[in-house]
């Protein structure tokens, strides 16, 4: 009786020899590093003649590293202290301008471990320090800017049908919408036709002389989720300025968007950042022969081009942009759709100028605001840069196509292009700071309450339940492993409370173990033997623990729905460590008590 | 120090009076506090801005205070946060400018009045943001509440099932009702407690009606109240045990795991001694005052028998 196959304890033993293995990366601790990325949205990568220049580099002014390693998407270079690092990043920083250049704590994982997939737990803000900003994108005024935009289009249409129109304007007040009366009923009629045959996102009511027009139910939803992916789309590209090693932009419910700054101190840079505005420019290239009429600008590669000083059409102007298949050539291309006036102007200038090159110009202007003696002094900063030079090859005005792209190019432009300004206004509506020291501090606390809280229920279980008390304690201990591993696995994150989370499994887990050896003194002293004491507590318990566990798990499930950041961390540890507890607690506990004491002929046990 | 076995013969039930009436009376008392004093709500739901700040030495509150008085910020609350060297400062409702953030203004205004201030942490919560996280919070604990109503009345008969609800709603108003009376700060990580506390109490309390039901089956010739009372006692020692456990880390976590979580431990903490009493009191009461009898634990006693057989 009481005894396990053999597969069952090797079982046991590897789930927890598998589980020790991804534990154990938690151990190794952070080499400060200097972590180089490619900015979002730009094709760049990551290549060996980066790795030798930032060689070359460290080389040149004397910095020793101790490792660097390289993927396609980063370069991390080790240093073995902070100073170096401090140095190495100040000088990286300015000789790879082009990259994202981030001081970063690399867990110091062996490679062994590394390459079985093995990481640390992924801490979060409250415990590694750094910025969250949570964002409400104003959509009220997203929708009423593209109210205007079809109003000028519209306009333009108009004169072009020679539909004669008396007014046209936006509704103010309720819902919007766009009123467009006549002063003719036919025109009116022939306006309807129009609108509906050209424009199946609004919806035409025809009263008379006038046309209400309003965005229909898709359209709404489509430009809502088009302002907030282009709004996210400029954040990231802004955050790149930041040099941030793992930042987060998420978006959160309809119109919110979560952005996490791991590490970053300095709120107001990040907030003034983030709240930069950046445009696009078309210009045609210069001659050689219009030397005044020039400017010198760099491209993304800092290969200088000189273009003219006369402006073709700037961002703003820029309705929408989207990746495409040209449909002559079948090669990737990039759409933009630019409003009434912007394409105007540009018919004006391609008419003039076919097979001559014209280039895209990337602005962006930064407020960055700083106090000297008290006094606030801004700044205002503009960077700009070349992004694309195309042959015009025929005459164009409000839609056109960019070619001779790659598909990867077509996708970055038209990301850049759309990225160029926020498409709506956005609010900080949540801001949490950690400081550095304090995110140490709550590490080194949650720590210690584990090991504290640990040793002292060990304590009490092997003073109540003596040697199966320490059986439970083994449970216990193997419990916390699991717990960490899967942590790790599944790279949760984890926050304060989710520590305090672990805290309570602790003291909870136990509570099975309890069942189990109270139900076992229970049916020895109703006259049971040994061996049949421990069946019957194993198994009638269980139920009793089974039951007892899915209400603990409800109440967390609820929580890990319910609860913002730090709060799932909570409820992601306690209902993990329900879930493995139950192992631990019956599968394991019962493992080393039939090795021990089953199929032996036992008058007393020692519980 | 312990017993090897606890084999009380305790006459819970027969006191059942008394514990109800103790149990009315805090809950009265609770609801009162809610009601007239309210609740010290934290950041989290009331909005405003936070600023916690370490010095190197003990810092000087007076002086702080008039610093952000002379610059504006008569309202804010200056207060020493854990030691004396952390300050925290609270500001509710200001205006809030984009271009400066009030936590920039008030980091600087310390920083020009000494020079060894150290941020640790800002916490900005926007107006909507409290009014649904308040909004979200009462719900969620609601439809947590309903949750373990649906499963335990799918598990159970639904008078224990009403009798374990009794006991939640009991331990989650008396658990507020602690944080109204003491004036203590309820922050989210509390409402997560509160959830916890739910998670845990109905723990404690399954466990007790599991060993009620078996006995209801078993021991065929007493009536409810002996049946009651005897499962109780079955399970005591259990109970203390797993009470005094978690309580155990949660003490070590009030004391090691540092200010912030301070709130929590302490309603985890009086949640687990307000849970274990009302599974033993208030849901078995509550369930026998329902009228519970072996009558309703027929389509059970199959199960029950099933389970005897095996023995």
């Amino acid at each position: 009786m009481n005894q396990y196959p053999t597969w069952k304890y090797l079982l046991i033993a590897s789930v927890i020899f598998i589980c020790a293995l991804y534990a154990l990366p938690n151990l190794f601790g952070e080499d400060p590093s200097v972590q180089i990325s490619p900015a979002y949205a730009r094709d760049m990568k990551i290549n060996e003649q980066v790795q030798d220049r930032v060689e070359a580099k460290l080389k040149e002014v004397d910095i020793s590293y101790t490792s660097i390693d390289r993927n396609p998407r980063q370069l991390l270079v080790r240093f073995k202290d902070t100073d170096t690092q401090l140095k190495a990043y100040t000088i990286l920083k300015k000789a790879l301008s082009e990259y994202v250049v981030a001081q970063n704590l690399a867990p110091a994982t062996p490679d062994w471990l590394r390459s079985l997939g093995g990481q640390p737990m992924y801490l979060g803000l409250d415990l590694r320090g750094g910025v969250h900003f949570l964002m409400q994108v104003d959509m009220e005024t997203a929708i009423r800017q593209d109210e205007e935009t079809y109003i000028a289009e519209l306009r333009s249409r108009f004169r072009e049908k020679k539909l004669r129109y008396k007014g046209i304007h936006r509704v103010v007040d309720g819902n919007g919408g766009i009123m467009v009366t006549f002063s003719d009923l036919e025109v009116a009629a022939e306006a309807k036709k129009f609108i509906e045959k050209q424009y199946n996102d609004l919806n035409v009511q025809a009263d008379e002389y006038s046309l209400y027009l309003s965005f229909t139910e898709k359209a709404l939803k489509d430009n809502k989720e088009k302002a907030i992916e282009q709004n996210i789309t400029t954040l990231r590209n802004r955050v790149n300025e930041l040099g941030v090693s793992e930042p987060i932009i998420q978006r959160q419910g309809e119109d919110r968007i979560v952005v996490q700054l791991p590490g970053v101190q300095d709120t107001a840079r990040a907030k003034e950042i983030l709240g930069a505005t950046a445009t696009l420019e078309f210009r045609m290239l210069a001659n050689d022969d219009d030397e005044f009429g020039s400017r010198l600008y760099k491209r993304r590669n800092g290969e200088p081009v000189k273009l003219k000083r006369r402006l073709i059409v700037t961002g703003d102007q820029i309705n929408d942009a989207a990746a495409t298949i040209d449909q002559r050539s079948g090669s990737p291309a990039a759409v933009v759709r630019l409003n009434s006036e912007g394409g105007k102007r540009m018919l004006q200038t391609t008419r003039k100028n076919v097979g001559k090159p014209m280039a895209v110009v990337f602005i962006e202007y930064q407020v960055e605001t700083k106090y000297v003696d008290g006094k606030k002094i801004v700044n205002r900063s503009k960077t700009e840069e070349v992004i694309n030079v195309a042959t015009i090859q025929e005459e164009f005005g409000n839609n056109f196509q960019i070619t001779g792209l790659t598909s990867r190019e077509a996708n970055n432009l038209a990301l850049l292009l759309r990225a160029g300004a926020l498409k709506a206004p956005m609010e900080i509506i949540e801001e949490r700071t950690i400081g550095p020291s304090l995110g140490k501090e709550n590490i080194d606390m949650g720590l210690l309450s584990i090991v504290l809280g640990f040793l002292s229920v060990m304590l009490f279980m092997w003073m109540r339940y003596k040697n199966f008390g320490m059986v439970a304690n083994l449970a216990l201990l193997s419990n916390v492993i699991i717990l960490i591993a899967l942590l790790s696995l599944l790279q949760a994150t984890l926050t304060l409370p989710g520590m305090a989370g672990i805290v309570l499994t602790l003291g909870m887990a136990v509570d099975a173990n309890v069942l189990i050896f109270e139900k076992i003194r229970e049916e020895i002293a109703n006259g049971n033997s040994p061996q049949s004491s421990i069946h019957i507590g194993y198994e009638k318990a269980f139920h009793t623990i089974f039951d007892a566990n899915i209400t603990t798990l409800i109440a967390a499930v609820m929580l890990f729905s319910f609860g913002t950041g730090p709060i799932k961390g909570f409820a992601i540890t306690l209902s993990l460590g329900i879930v493995t507890s139950m192992f631990t607690a019956i599968m394991l506990t019962r493992g080393v008590i039939n090795y021990f004491y089953g199929g032996r002929n036992l008058t007393k046990l020692p519980v | 120090m312990f017993l090897n076995r606890f084999d009380y013969k305790i006459d819970f039930m027969g006191k059942r009076s008394i514990s109800m009436a103790l149990s009315v009376l805090l809950m009265a008392v609770s609801i009162y506090s809610i009601f007239t004093q309210g609740l010290n709500l934290g950041l989290d739901f009331t909005g405003g801005t936070l600023v916690e700040v370490g010095y190197k030495e003990a810092a000087k509150l007076e002086n702080i205070r008039k610093v952000l008085k002379e610059n504006g910020f008569a309202e804010a609350t200056v207060q020493n946060f854990g030691t004396s060297q952390d300050v925290l400062i609270r500001i509710g409702k200001h205006e809030e400018s984009k271009d400066d953030p009030l936590s920039s203004q008030i980091l600087r205004i310390l920083q020009a009045e000494n020079k060894d201030v150290d941020m640790r942490r800002v916490e900005y919560v926007g107006p909507q943001i409290g009014k649904e996280l308040v909004e979200k919070g009462g719900l969620a604990i609601l439809y947590t509440l309903l949750a373990i109503l649906i499963y335990v009345a799918f598990r159970f008969e639904y008078r224990f099932a009403l009798g374990a609800i009794a006991a939640l709603i009991h331990d989650t108003v008396i658990t507020v009702g602690l944080f109204s009376v003491l004036q203590l700060e309820f922050d989210l990580t509390v409402l997560a407690a509160i959830l916890a506390v739910i998670g845990y109490s109905l723990n404690d309390t399954i466990v007790v009606f599991d060993r009620i039901r078996e006995n209801f089956v078993k021991l065929r010739k007493q009536d409810s109240i002996k049946v009651m009372n005897t499962s109780i006692n079955q399970m005591l020692g259990r109970t203390v045990m797993t009470s005094v456990t978690t309580a155990l880390v949660l003490i070590v976590l009030f004391f090691v795991g540092g200010q912030l979580i301070h709130g929590f431990s302490i309603a985890l903490l009086f949640g687990v001694i307000i849970g274990t009493y009302s599974s033993i009191y208030i849901a078995s009461a509550s369930a026998l005052a329902l009228g519970i009898s072996k009558a309703d634990l027929m389509p059970v006693q199959k199960e029950g028998a099933e389970q005897q057989e095996q023995l």
